[in-house]
């Protein structure tokens, strides 16, 4: 049996009456990478935090790379490698003065913090912006800035919090790329997300949370096989149409999801579907078929979209 | 043996002031010697000539200056311990990366307070060196007031920092120092003796740390006796910057360590 780097039991972030988690259990192990995916609010901040040894846990048992993060922290801060969501660099400073001084933070010596910061610069490929102005680097830069900040104690768990919010897709994909690439020296990732396909695409295990509460837990393929169909066909209708199309629909359907703008069909088969509401003189303003994914999971456990 | 976490922070700070010390130059070296000028030197000549008695037998300006030594300080420590903690939490955001590190609060706080310790020693310095400059102090005086001036601006620095974590909204900071920064600058005792003030505002003057600078930096330069004994007046000052210390730190575990 695999030691758990981080265990968490029954546990519970309240701030005042509010309760941000609730009563929740994981267990994240060496080498994997763990996603905590819920839309905004769901508490996936909170139990980072909580990980992160900055915010005292309410009530239940947590438990990070063996230690108690109330009485560990300074010890499990330094042994962690964390990449807020906020973007807290000092864009008064250099590219490499800001990795200077986050090392030194952790106790490096200078020399030691120099051969690094070459690594590291390297990794995020932003060797040749080392003497820039952090305000001169573009969104998706910075962000690669803080995952090589986040890097510099050559930690063993990684904690990133919404990676790759507010990143244009090819940002995205350089990121998602430098992850796969930590993972795979032996790094273990702990990622939230609202982002479906960021899931989908690092996770090797999540966790759905929504209100503070875990409501699934699995790899992304378990999760779309028990939870999901293989196929969705997304229907747009006119106002009045789509009354008429419902009971037909639902003939046919192993499961419907009527949204504002459009009803989502879900099926193992979707060719067969549109075949059969074609003959049945069904005729949407639009149709897309796709492949089932982690948002349709997310909607069929909460009921509501992850983005609204 | 490791640094203290603390002068990590005090490090860092460093390396900061060093892309953006040239704003200080002018509050550090500039200011002083306006403020002798006009008011220690220009009104100087007017008053001198009617107010001897008043002002314990020194020239307006020997008078002036280590009162504004000591004010001086305390607007360096409101200015360095209000704004760097408020940009900390809330625009810079550097408090938040230093805590996912092993720094905690603690550290930060005490980082930051040691950093504007060495400032008010530097400012207090060049205002000495002002002061003789000026011939209103012997050198060797001016520099024996500097620890005075010092312990008045700490007394001030570490209150700031808390009421910095502590306020809610920005506004509630500027509308303190619109508010309050001016009259404690006048009615410190540095311009002219709070015994001049109507009854009802003296005993204001008195709680206010400042003057408990002004009349220690004065009692120094010009070798005069302290209006209260040295104890209750360095006891003030100490207990102001010990009270504000240890709410600043409390105050920032919570901001922090949410």
């Amino acid at each position: 049996m695999v030691e758990s780097l981080v265990v968490g039991r029954g546990l519970s972030k309240k701030f005042g009456d509010f309760t941000a988690v609730d009563n929740v259990d994981f267990d994240i192990y060496p080498g994997e990478a763990f996603g905590f995916l819920g839309p905004n609010g769901a508490g996936k901040s909170s139990t980072m935090r909580m990980i992160g040894a900055v915010s005292p846990t309410t009530s239940g048992h947590l438990r990070v790379l063996g230690m108690d993060p109330r009485t560990e922290g300074i010890k499990i801060r330094g042994r962690l490698g964390v990449v807020p969501q906020e973007d807290n660099l000092d864009r008064e400073l250099s590219v490499y003065e800001n990795l200077l001084t986050y090392g030194r933070y952790f106790h490096m010596r200078k020399t030691e913090i120099d051969l690094r910061i070459d690594e590291l610069l390297e990794f995020v490929q932003l060797s040749e912006r080392r003497d820039d102005r952090v305000d001169l680097l573009s969104g998706g830069m910075k962000r690669r800035l803080i995952i090589a900040r986040g890097l510099i104690n050559q930690p063993e768990l990684v904690i990133l919090d919404e990676p790759t919010t507010g990143l244009d897709p090819q940002a995205r994909h350089v990121v998602w790329d430098r992850l796969y690439q930590l993972k795979r020296e032996g790094v273990t990732l702990i990622i939230t997300t609202h982002y479906m396909d960021e899931a989908e695409q690092l996770c090797d295990r999540l966790v759905v949370m929504d209100r503070g509460r875990i409501v699934a837990e699995g790899s992304p393929r378990e999760l779309l096989e028990r939870y999901s169909t293989r196929d969705v066909l997304e229907m747009r209708f006119d106002a009045g149409q789509r009354l008429q199309a419902m009971p037909i629909i639902e003939e046919v359907a192993e499961r419907t999801e009527e949204l504002p703008d459009k009803v989502m069909i879900y099926t193992h088969n979707a060719d067969e579907v549109a075949a059969y509401l074609a003959r049945r003189d069904i005729h949407p303003v639009s149709t897309l078929i796709r492949r089932s994914t982690l948002e349709d999971v997310f909607l069929r456990l909460t009921g509501r979209q992850l983005i609204e | 043996m490791t640094t203290p976490r603390a002068l990590l922070i005090v490090e860092s700070e460093w390396r900061y002031y060093k892309r953006t010390w040239r704003g200080t130059v002018i509050t550090t070296w500039l200011r002083p010697i306006l403020f002798l000028l006009a008011m220690g030197v220009g009104l100087g000549t007017l008053i001198d000539r009617t107010a001897d008695q008043a002002l314990g037998g020194a020239g307006y300006l020997a008078f002036l200056a280590p009162g504004l030594m000591a004010a001086s300080a305390m607007q360096t420590a409101i200015t360095d311990s209000s704004w760097p903690v408020r940009t900390g939490i809330k625009w810079r955001k550097h408090f938040w990366a230093q805590i996912s590190t092993p720094v905690t609060p603690d550290d930060i706080l005490n980082g930051l307070m040691i950093w504007v310790f060495i400032r008010l020693v530097f400012v207090s310095v060049a205002f000495a060196v002002v002061i003789w400059a000026f011939g209103a102090a012997p050198l060797a005086r001016g520099l024996t007031a500097v620890p005075a001036a010092v312990l008045c601006g700490m007394a001030f620095a570490s209150p700031m920092a808390f009421l910095a974590c502590w306020f809610k909204e920005d506004s509630t900071m500027i509308a303190l120092f619109r508010f309050s920064l001016i009259p404690l600058f006048l009615f410190s005792g540095a311009f002219f003796p709070i015994d001049r003030l109507p009854d009802y505002l003296e005993p204001l003057a008195l709680v206010s740390p400042v003057w408990h600078g002004v009349d220690l930096c004065r009692s120094i330069t010009l070798g005069t006796p302290l209006t209260l004994s040295l104890w209750v007046e360095v006891g003030y000052l100490s207990g102001a910057t010990i009270v504000g210390w240890w709410a600043a730190i409390r105050q920032l575990r919570k901001t922090l360590h949410l």
